[in-house]
């Protein structure tokens, strides 16, 4: 099994996470595994059972995952977000700043190259759900918190 | 024009640490090219035929003096003396290390330049109008608009690895001088009836195998929901682009598939959900942008007058200038398209030449065309002669502004890895066919467009006379288009018939040249009377 980067402090769901469509039918599920063709709008019924949101990436360049996460983290989802699949460490910082905090690559990260690539840009131009203020606030003053 | 504060600097300067840390996992084989590919990429650096090629991003075609002084000395020590400008209004240098990469961008990054997202399938180089800030007709200067979008654009998470590249265009004139409508998203800055400024979205054109002209599904957003409308048309074609099949994955395929009736319905939907997320930069953003665009100190009074007692001045000055929109000036147009050269290039000699005219005679600045010449924006008109006479000495005076010889080409099978057939010798035989025959002048405005393959970088489908390189067993051919246009009346071309060898096409642009000539009516350009007459007796001409 690959290994799983954490950045969340709460205890790894160990749920096994089901299709989206078989998540919405089982009122017992408690994770779900998004493929880049889901729609992840389907899951908004039922942020409050969900405790592990999977999303794959069967290849890097297949970037859909980054919306179904942001669009849950928007509608106030709090739990666990996974990238799996061909993640590399290029992708991670882009892939945090869209709401995941967990990663399980197909290929280990070295965890020196996550912490360069997570440090790498000191700012970020837009606003996201990751709680980054975007240099426009930074800017103006306009932050609130 | 805009300068970068700290934390613009900070982002380019990141850029330049990262990239260079990728070229060395690279160079030392930590990263195979299989791996690297998609790095490079989404830093302009691309391997073609012959060697690597640099592409850098020239925001909205906007340089000072001091960068394109940067852009000549990176010509200079890294390539081989020149370099060629684009019809992104970008730069490209043919002959690049790999080992110079890092290095190459951190002499960008000290002039505030960088070679971010000018590949790869992310949001590309914002373009705009080269008249931006000088042209009488524009509701207001396009470019605070297009910087933000640059920087909502740039290192953007969400939109990273679309289906496909994905660029905009901004204007804010009827005139379209930016084939606004032939991008994924034409932006066209508007007054509605109260007299406030809104943008009217285009969504879904472009040129590549599959040619359509974008329709507009918003007449009017605000201006301070700009970027949250623009990240909703983004996230759905992010969301629902096609990823099955590179050729049908831009967002004119999505919006042609779905209609852009319920394209615009998803959009105004997602658009709703993010109006509630809070992403938009406050007004006071936008205001701060807009201080780097304020009017330079025109001189009030400036002499209207033109001397043209000299008529080889006289003949350029009324063929390569614009009307501006303060009196006493001009915006000047330099030609890169000498006889028989190559349209776009420029020597790092030339450019210094045109850094140091940017200098002394237009406000420190000069903009990129997408017809790959260079503007000097604010003339004033007892200066021109003096500008002039300074280019006329340097090769770079050829009075051909929109017609016959301004060809765009692109690279072609000399230069590109995906090309069919060569563009660049097609386009100096043109060039000199009809400086040869003088008819060049006479046929007035004739926009000529050359691309080596079906991806239509040459912009062929919107040339009124379009010329397209195919491949046909192992030997170039090339079909001839008529009836294109970029501009406000967008249009694409129809091809005539057979295509043609690389002779025949030379005589069979001067056929339908001859049959415009024997045609016309008064006053129209050859487009007019293509558009009037049809495609029968140009047929006739070349095929009967």
């Amino acid at each position: 099994m690959a290994e799983l980067l954490r950045f969340r402090d709460d205890a790894v769901p160990a749920e096994p996470a089901v299709t989206v469509d078989a998540f919405v039918e089982q009122s017992n599920a408690l994770a779900v595994r998004i493929e880049p063709g889901d729609d992840a709008r389907k899951l908004i019924p039922f942020l409050d059972r969900l405790r592990l949101v999977e999303v794959n990436f069967p290849v890097f360049g297949d970037g859909r995952g980054y919306s179904a996460a942001r669009i849950l983290r928007e509608h106030g989802y709090s739990g666990e977000m996974r990238a799996v699949g061909d993640v590399l460490v290029d992708q991670i910082a882009y892939l945090q700043r869209c709401g995941f905090d967990a990663f399980e690559p197909d290929e280990p990260l070295a965890a020196e190259d996550v912490e360069k690539a997570l440090a790498r840009f000191p700012q970020a131009y837009q606003q996201t759900t990751d709680g980054r203020i975007p240099i426009w606030d930074l800017r103006h003053g306009t932050a609130h918190g | 024009m805009y300068q970068y504060d700290q934390y613009d600097q900070a982002m380019v300067d990141a850029r330049v640490a990262e990239f260079r840390d990728q070229c060395q996992r690279r160079i030392d084989g930590k990263l195979t090219e299989e791996q690297f590919k998609p790095l490079r990429l989404m830093n302009g650096l691309y391997l073609q035929l012959h060697a690597y090629m640099l592409r850098v991003a020239i925001p909205y075609g906007t340089l000072s003096g001091r960068q394109m002084r940067a852009l000549a000395d990176i010509a200079d020590k890294f390539d081989r003396k020149y370099g060629h400008f684009t019809t992104r209004q970008n730069i490209q240098y043919n002959w690049i290390k790999l080992e110079d990469a890092g290095d190459i961008l951190a002499e960008l990054a000290k002039v505030e330049m960088h070679a971010i997202q000018t590949s790869g399938n992310c949001i590309r180089n914002i373009s705009s109008d080269h008249f931006a800030g000088a042209a009488a007709d524009e509701v207001t200067d396009p470019r605070p608009y297009a910087e933000l979008l640059r920087q909502w654009s740039s290192f953007h998470p969400e939109f990273s690895y679309l289906p496909r590249k994905f660029k905009f265009a901004v204007i804010a004139s009827d005139t379209d001088r930016a084939a606004m409508r032939l991008h994924d998203i034409g932006i066209q800055i508007v007054r509605n009836e109260a007299g406030e400024l809104g943008a009217a979205f285009y969504v879904g054109g472009g040129m590549g195998r599959t040619p359509m002209i974008a329709p507009c599904i918003r007449q009017f957003v605000p201006l301070d929901q700009l970027i949250t409308y623009s990240e909703a048309c983004l996230r759905v074609y992010n969301r629902y682009g096609r990823r099955d099949n590179k050729y049908k994955a831009r967002i004119k395929i999505l919006v042609h598939e779905l209609g852009a009736e319920e394209y615009t319905r998803q959009v105004e939907a997602e658009f709703a959900h993010l109006l509630e997320q809070g992403i938009e930069p406050p007004f006071a953003e936008l205001a701060r942008i807009r201080t780097f665009f304020e009017d330079p100190a025109f001189e009030a009074g400036a002499a209207d007058e033109l001397d043209r007692s000299d008529p080889d001045f006289a003949v350029w000055a009324d063929r390569n200038t614009h009307p501006h929109k303060q009196a006493g000036y001009l915006s000047a147009v330099i030609s890169l398209k000498p006889v028989g050269g190559i349209p776009g290039d420029a020597t790092a000699d030339q450019m210094r030449l045109m850094a140091q005219l940017a200098e002394d005679y237009s406000f420190d600045e000069c903009r990129v065309i997408h017809t790959q010449n260079i503007v000097l924006p604010h003339v004033r008109k007892a200066d021109l002669y003096a500008v002039w006479q300074k280019l006329e000495a340097s090769g770079l005076g050829t009075p051909n502004l929109d017609q016959v010889g301004d060809i765009i080409a692109c690279p072609g099978l000399d230069y590109c890895s995906l090309a069919n057939a060569r563009s660049i010798p097609v386009a100096q035989r043109i060039s000199e066919r009809f400086a040869a025959n003088g008819k060049g002048e006479t046929l007035g405005e004739l926009k000529l467009k050359i691309s080596g393959c079906i991806n239509a970088c040459g912009h062929h489908h919107a040339g009124h006379i379009g010329i397209l390189g195919v491949d046909k067993k192992g030997v170039e051919n090339y079909q001839l288009l008529l009836g294109g246009s970029e501009a406000e009346d967008t249009s694409l071309g129809k091809i005539t018939g057979p295509g043609f060898s690389e002779d025949g096409i030379v005589d069979a642009v001067e056929t339908a040249a001859d049959v415009y000539l024997a045609q016309r009516q008064d006053g129209e350009r050859f487009l007019d009377t293509y558009r009037r007459i049809g495609m029968e007796p140009f047929k006739e001409a070349l095929y009967g």
